[in-house]
């Protein structure tokens, strides 16, 4: 449970938010030359990170934007947020 | 030589004021090295520990764990024990840890309280109708107990469930499996690690792997607090932290680690007689041997390693517990706590080899891996021994999310993960 600063509306309660899970993870260009690894290596293999992890969010609840967090898993606490498409911050 | 527990040297120590009873299990420290070491004390490690000294001769072997035994989410679980899955793999591997509990306070010799009160999953809507039937069907095809039951028979078999139609989601029936029960959880820790101990397995408490030492394509050993072990099999069954292991072995697990909750209430007289699971309004409740009543809640829709959880899961789950049972409206919560769980893409556990020679992962359980700690103990350490899955598990090899043979069990699960 932790507040989250949504880039368009401001800080909201978690809970009008949903997950989207780990980001910055490039969809194939070309489906079908990825081999089965490949695939399954897209699909379902996971960073699951403890410690600071990059992740999607979504103001479900709100203005219903996607956007992207970096997140401490190992206790919450959000270091940025940054917007679909822009570069994560540096430091 | 261990002592054996019994009426006899109950009595005997009572005489002493229960001042003598022999030490369960000895604090060594580690070896240099094993045959195989696994990483993890809860429940499924310590049980792949003792059937790998008991039914593969192997007993120079290690468990590594980081706090104390069974601290861990074999600690803090609510202790359901069913085998009512869907597919056939998931129901031969639950039915397989099911008949192991059925005999494994004698096995073990620990009384690990098993308590066949039978676990009852409610349907609330049609599609939970034709669902949880068609489950029934599936179950009794695999030769595992199920019935159904309409609405009144569901409030015959457990009275205080409020089967009004007025109800936001009313009870539309419901599934039994009078096989299922409880255990208690500590015991089962207890009991594995004494029986392991006493084949010479060493117990060791307070070590925290740091590392794993790669040879090529093999291991070689593994880095704690207590120093470097070396071994050529490394069994991991560390539950929610699974990938935190991997990233050292630097391997890739498809796995996420969420909080799950539960809580219990003050004690009470005995007031409900068995398991009732609600998939619909996700809210599931059995009552302990000390009174309390059990209840637990759901995990938290994101990655967190924070042992937490959020309020508003707990308070969805009691909203839905006081809609179906009135009774409780003035029952007073005692404890609240989480766990973090380790949740595989298709709700199904993964006890497999890896890519790495020597390296295996019993992981994946979700939300539900207590009631499998038996058989999950058993046939992993059958894969350790041999190097192959048993045809039990091989099923739930890591490959399936390569070849796409998943095991979904995400709706038969009985509880939305």
């Amino acid at each position: 449970m932790f507040i989250i600063t949504c880039p368009f509306c401001g800080e909201r309660d978690q809970s009008e938010f949903s997950a989207g899970g780990e980001a910055h993870i490039i969809r194939p260009k070309q489906p079908t030359e990825l081999s089965d690894d490949e695939w399954a290596d897209f699909l379902f293999m996971r960073k699951n990170i403890k410690g600071v992890q990059f992740e999607r969010w979504n103001h479900a609840h709100g203005c219903r934007k996607w956007f992207n967090v970096i997140r401490d898993t190992s206790n919450d606490k959000i270091h940025a947020v940054y917007k679909m498409g822009e570069k994560p911050p540096s430091d | 030589m261990k002592n054996k527990y019994s009426i006899i040297s109950l009595l005997k120590n009572s005489l002493s004021y229960h001042e003598n009873w022999q030490q369960a299990w000895r604090d060594p420290e580690p070896k240099k090295e094993y045959d195989a070491v696994i990483i993890g004390g809860g429940g499924h490690g310590l049980a792949t520990a003792f059937y790998l000294a008991k039914k593969h001769n192997m007993k120079n072997i290690a468990v590594v764990e980081k706090g104390w035994i069974g601290g861990g989410n074999t600690g803090r679980n609510t202790t359901i024990i069913r085998s009512n899955y869907l597919w056939d793999a998931s129901a031969g591997l639950y039915d397989h840890a099911l008949k192991l509990w059925e005999s494994l306070s004698q096995e073990i010799n620990y009384n690990v309280m098993f308590s066949q009160r039978g676990v009852m999953n409610l349907a609330h809507n049609l599609q939970d109708v034709r669902d949880l039937k068609r489950r029934t069907h599936a179950n009794r095809l695999n030769g595992i107990d199920a019935e159904w039951l309409s609405t009144e028979e569901v409030k015959k078999f457990c009275p205080i469930i409020n089967t009004s139609p007025n109800i936001r989601y009313p009870v539309l029936g419901g599934t039994l499996q009078r096989r299922a029960g409880t255990a208690r959880h500590d015991a089962v820790a207890w009991g594995y690690a004494r029986g392991a101990d006493a084949m010479g397995v060493d117990v060791i408490q307070n070590c925290e792997v740091k590392g794993i030492k790669r040879k090529g394509d093999a291991v070689e050993g593994i880095e704690t607090t207590k120093g470097f072990i070396k071994t050529k099999k490394i069994g991991v069954v560390a539950a929610g932290h699974s990938s935190v292991i991997a990233n050292m072995a630097g391997i890739r697990l498809p796995l996420e680690s969420k909080p799950l909750q539960a809580l219990v209430s003050e004690p009470v007289k005995p007031i409900i007689n068995t398991v009732v699971m609600s998939n619909a309004v996700h809210a599931y409740v059995s009552q302990s041997d000390k009174g309390e009543l059990v209840i637990g809640a759901g995990t938290d829709a994101y990655v967190s390693y924070t042992q937490r959880g959020s309020h508003d899961v707990v308070e969805g789950t009691l909203k839905a517990i006081l809609e179906l049972y009135p009774i409780f409206s003035r029952m007073k919560m005692l404890r609240q706590w989480g766990g973090i769980v380790d949740i595989c893409p298709d709700a199904s556990p993964i006890i497999s080899k890896t890519s790495i020679k020597g390296l295996y992962f019993n992981c994946g359980w979700g939300t539900g891996g207590f009631k499998a700690t038996p058989g999950s103990g058993d046939l992993f350490a059958h894969t350790i021994a041999n190097d192959e899955p048993h045809s039990l598990n091989a099923a739930f090899n890591i490959n399936r999310f390569v070849s796409g043979d998943l095991v979904d069990e995400h709706g038969a699960a009985a509880v939305a993960h």
